[in-house]
C-alpha cells in the first residue's frame, strides 16, 4: 500500500545555509542517494518523515479491511494467501517506520500522531470490505495503484526509503496478482460471484483513482518534491498510467468500469476518463470516510489494550539488563 | 524347480523391523484406514481451529511485531491443516478434500482438542494457549516424524520446524509477561488458569489413540507427557509463575463434544462455502 501526499504544508522556508543547500541539491540532481547522517534541508526531512510515516500508517490501517476477511476466507488456500499478504503488510509497516525513524522521529511519536488524527493514512482504507470480491478488488486495484506509485520510489532520493521500496514492490506485485486471480475465479464463477465482482469494482474504482492524490494543479508540494526526487512522477501522470493498464484488465474479466466517460483516445495513446469526485476525496482526507471512525477506533483500541503488554516487555527487558549487569 | 538360496540372517533382521502389515504394500485394511483417517482429522482440526483463532488477532495485536508473529503462526497452522486434511480426504476415499472437510462439517464431526477452540481472551490468554498447545505439538510431531505412515511422517518432519518456533515464541512471551509487571503477571496467571483444564485431553489415550499407537500411527502418550511436563516446569520457573492448581479435566473434543465456542467459530469460517455451495473460489 502507498499513500500520496495528503497534507498541504506551509511554504518551504528558505533559512538554510545556501552553500550546503546548493551542494545537497547538486547531489540530488545527480541522482545520488541521501543517507541518514548526511546534511539535508529541514523541509526535506519534514516532507519525507510525513510521507514515509503516512505510508507506514497506511500499511498498518490497511491490515484492518483485509483482516476483516481472514476468518471468512472461502478456502484453505485463500486463507493462507490472505494471511501471508497481511503479514507482508505488517512487515512493510515495520520497515517504513524504521526508515522514517532514521530521520529523527520515533515510532511512538508517529503512532501517537496517527491516533490523534494529526497524521494521515491512505484514504482508500476508509472504505468497507463487504464481500469476498472486495479482497480481490483490493489486491487488483488498490495494490495495483500502490505499485504504480511505488515503482518510481525505488529511485527516490532518500536511501533508506528507496531500499525499503525495493522489497515492498516485490511483495506488492504478488499481492496485485493474487487479487486479480481472485477476480478471475469469481468472474468465471456463478452469477452470485460475478455480481459480487462487479459490485466490488463499482465501489473500489473511484477510491482507487483517488489514491494518486489531488490533480497536479491542486498539489502544492509536487514541484518541490519532484525537484528533491522525493517524487518522480506527478499524481496525474500516475493516475493516467493506472487507468491505461487497468481498463483492459477489467475488459478481460468481463467487468465494466463504472465510468461512462472511459474511452480510448488514439491521439494521446491513453484512455480518457471522468473526473474524480474531489469533494468526496477531501472529505475522506479530513477523516469523514465511510468507515474512518471504525478504523481509528480499532487502531486506538489495539494500542490501548496492548499497553500493558508493551509495558511488561519493557519491564522484563530492564530486569534482564540489570541481571546481566550484576 | 531350482532351489532358492537360504534367507540370510541379516535380511531376516531387516524384515522383522518393518512396520506391522509387512514389508510389502499389503492391502490396507478398513480398520487401519479408519484409524488413520481419525488421527488425521485430529491433527488437521487442531491446526485449523487454532489457525482460525490466531487470525482473529489480525490488526488488533499490541504491536506490529506481535501482529506479524501471530499471523505467521496462523499461516503455518493453516498450511499444516491443509496437508493433514487433504491426506485425510485421500485416505477416506470418498471424494472429500481438505476444503470439503474444513468447510462442510458441523461441530459433532470436528475432532480438535478443546484447548485450541478456546477464545483468544487477552494476549496473555492467547500465549498461555499457544505454549500449552505448541509444547505438546512439538513433542508429538517429533515422534510422528517416525510414523509408520510415511506421508504423515513427511508432514510432521516439515511442520516440526515451524512448531519449534511457535513453542519458543510462546515460551518467551510467557516468561516476559510472568516476570514483567504486576499486571502482566496477574494476567499471565489467569490465562494459564483458564487453559489448564484442557491440558489432560492432549494426553488422553482413548480407543482410537490406543489403536493408532498399536499401528505405529500415534506415539506413547506417557512419553510425550514426561517431556511436556519438564518443558512447562522450566518455562514457568523462568516466568516466576506457579503452575495452576490441578483442575478436573474437561474432555470430549476428540469425540465431537466441544465447548460452545466452536459452533460460533465454524459458523464464521464456513459462511461463504455454505451460502454458495456451487461456487469455486
Amino acid at each position: 500500500m502507498y499513500t500520496t501526499e495528503l497534507q498541504k504544508n506551509a511554504q518551504v522556508q528558505n533559512l538554510e545555509d545556501p552553500a550546503k543547500l546548493e551542494a545537497f541539491e547538486a547531489r540530488v540532481a545527480a541522482d545520488e542517494f541521501i543517507e541518514p547522517k548526511d546534511w539535508m534541508p529541514e523541509a526535506y526531512r519534514r516532507t519525507l518523515t510525513r510521507q514515509i510515516s503516512q505510508h507506514a500508517h497506511s500499511e498498518i490501517v490497511g491490515m484492518l479491511p483485509e483482516g476483516n476477511w481472514i476468518s471468512r476466507a472461502p478456502s484453505l488456500r485463500r486463507k493462507a494467501i490472505l494471511l501471508a499478504k497481511v503479514q507482508d503488510e505488517a512487515g512493510h509497516g515495520l520497515y517504513l517506520y524504521s526508515a522514517a525513524e532514521t530521520l529523527g522521529t520515533s515510532r511512538q511519536e508517529m503512532i501517537e500522531a496517527l491516533h490523534s488524527g494529526k497524521a494521515k493514512y491512505s484514504t482508500i482504507f476508509n472504505y468497507p470490505t463487504l464481500t469476498w470480491a472486495d479482497i480481490g478488488a483490493i489486491g487488483w486495484l488498490v495494490d495495483g495503484a500502490a505499485i504504480m506509485n511505488q515503482v518510481p520510489l525505488q529511485r527516490t532520493s532518500y536511501g533508506p526509503y528507496a531500499r525499503a521500496m525495493v522489497r515492498v514492490c516485490k511483495e506488492e506485485s504478488f499481492h496485485q496478482r493474487q487479487g486479480y486471480e481472485i477476480m478471475m475465479a469469481m468472474c468465471a464463477g456463478t452469477a452470485d460471484q460475478k455480481r459480487m465482482a462487479q459490485d466490488a469494482l463499482n465501489r473500489w474504482w473511484w477510491p482507487s483513482l483517488m489514491m494518486f492524490g489531488p490533480t497536479d494543479d491542486n498539489s502544492p508540494n509536487t514541484a518541490q518534491s519532484m525537484r528533491w526526487r522525493i517524487k518522480r512522477d506527478t499524481n496525474d501522470e500516475l493516475r493516467q498510467k493506472f487507468v491505461d493498464i487497468t481498463v483492459p484488465q477489467a475488459d478481460a474479466l468481463g467487468l465494466t468500469v463504472p465510468d461512462p466517460q472511459v474511452k480510448w483516445n488514439e491521439a494521446k495513446g491513453g484512455y480518457d476518463f471522468g473526473e474524480v469526485d474531489w469533494e468526496e476525496f477531501y472529505a475522506v482526507v479530513k477523516g469523514e470516510g465511510p468507515v474512518a471512525k471504525e478504523r481509528m477506533k480499532a487502531r486506538r483500541e489495539a494500542w490501548e489494550k496492548g499497553a500493558w503488554v508493551r509495558e511488561a516487555a519493557a519491564a522484563y527487558a530492564e530486569k534482564l539488563a540489570a541481571r546481566e549487569a550484576a | 524347480m531350482p532351489s532358492l538360496p537360504p534367507i540370510r540372517p541379516e535380511d531376516e533382521e531387516v524384515a522383522l523391523k518393518t512396520r506391522p502389515g509387512g514389508a510389502f504394500d499389503a492391502p490396507v485394511d478398513e480398520e487401519h484406514r479408519a484409524t488413520l483417517f481419525e488421527m488425521l482429522l485430529r491433527l488437521g482440526d487442531d491446526s485449523l481451529i487454532l489457525g482460525q483463532r490466531l487470525g482473529e488477532w489480525c490488526g488488533h495485536a499490541p504491536s506490529v511485531e506481535v501482529d506479524l508473529s501471530l499471523a505467521n503462526i496462523a499461516l503455518d497452522l493453516i498450511g499444516q491443516a491443509t496437508h493433514f486434511l487433504n491426506l485425510a480426504g485421500e485416505i477416506e476415499g470418498r471424494g472429500r478434500d481438505g476444503d470439503a472437510l474444513a468447510f462442510h462439517r458441523d461441530v459433532l464431526d470436528f475432532r480438535n482438542c478443546l484447548l485450541v477452540e478456546q477464545p483468544n481472551g487477552d494476549f496473555a490468554q492467547t500465549m498461555a494457549r499457544q505454549l500449552l498447545f505448541s509444547a505438546w505439538q512439538k513433542r508429538l510431531f517429533d515422534q510422528l516424524a517416525a510414523s509408520s505412515d510415511e506421508r504423515v511422517a513427511a508432514i510432521a518432519a516439515k511442520a516440526v520446524k515451524e512448531v519449534a518456533y511457535h513453542e519458543e515464541l510462546a515460551a518467551e512471551w510467557v516468561i516476559r509477561l510472568g516476570d514483567g509487571t504486576d499486571e502482566s503477571r496477574a494476567r499471565m496467571a489467569d490465562g494459564l488458569d483458564w487453559m489448564w483444564r484442557f491440558v489432560p485431553e492432549l494426553f488422553e489415550l482413548d480407543e482410537a489413540a490406543a489403536d493408532a499407537n498399536g499401528r505405529g500411527l500415534w506415539p506413547d502418550v506417557d512419553l510425550l507427557r514426561t517431556g511436556y511436563d519438564a518443558r512447562l516446569q522450566t518455562v514457568l520457573a523462568e516466568a516466576t509463575l506457579d503452575a495452576p492448581k490441578p483442575q478436573r479435566p474437561i474432555l470430549g473434543g476428540r469425540r465431537g463434544h466441544h465447548s460452545e465456542h466452536l459452533g460460533h467459530l465454524i459458523a464464521v469460517m464456513q459462511f461463504l462455502p455454505r451460502t454458495y455451495p456451487d461456487a469455486v473460489w
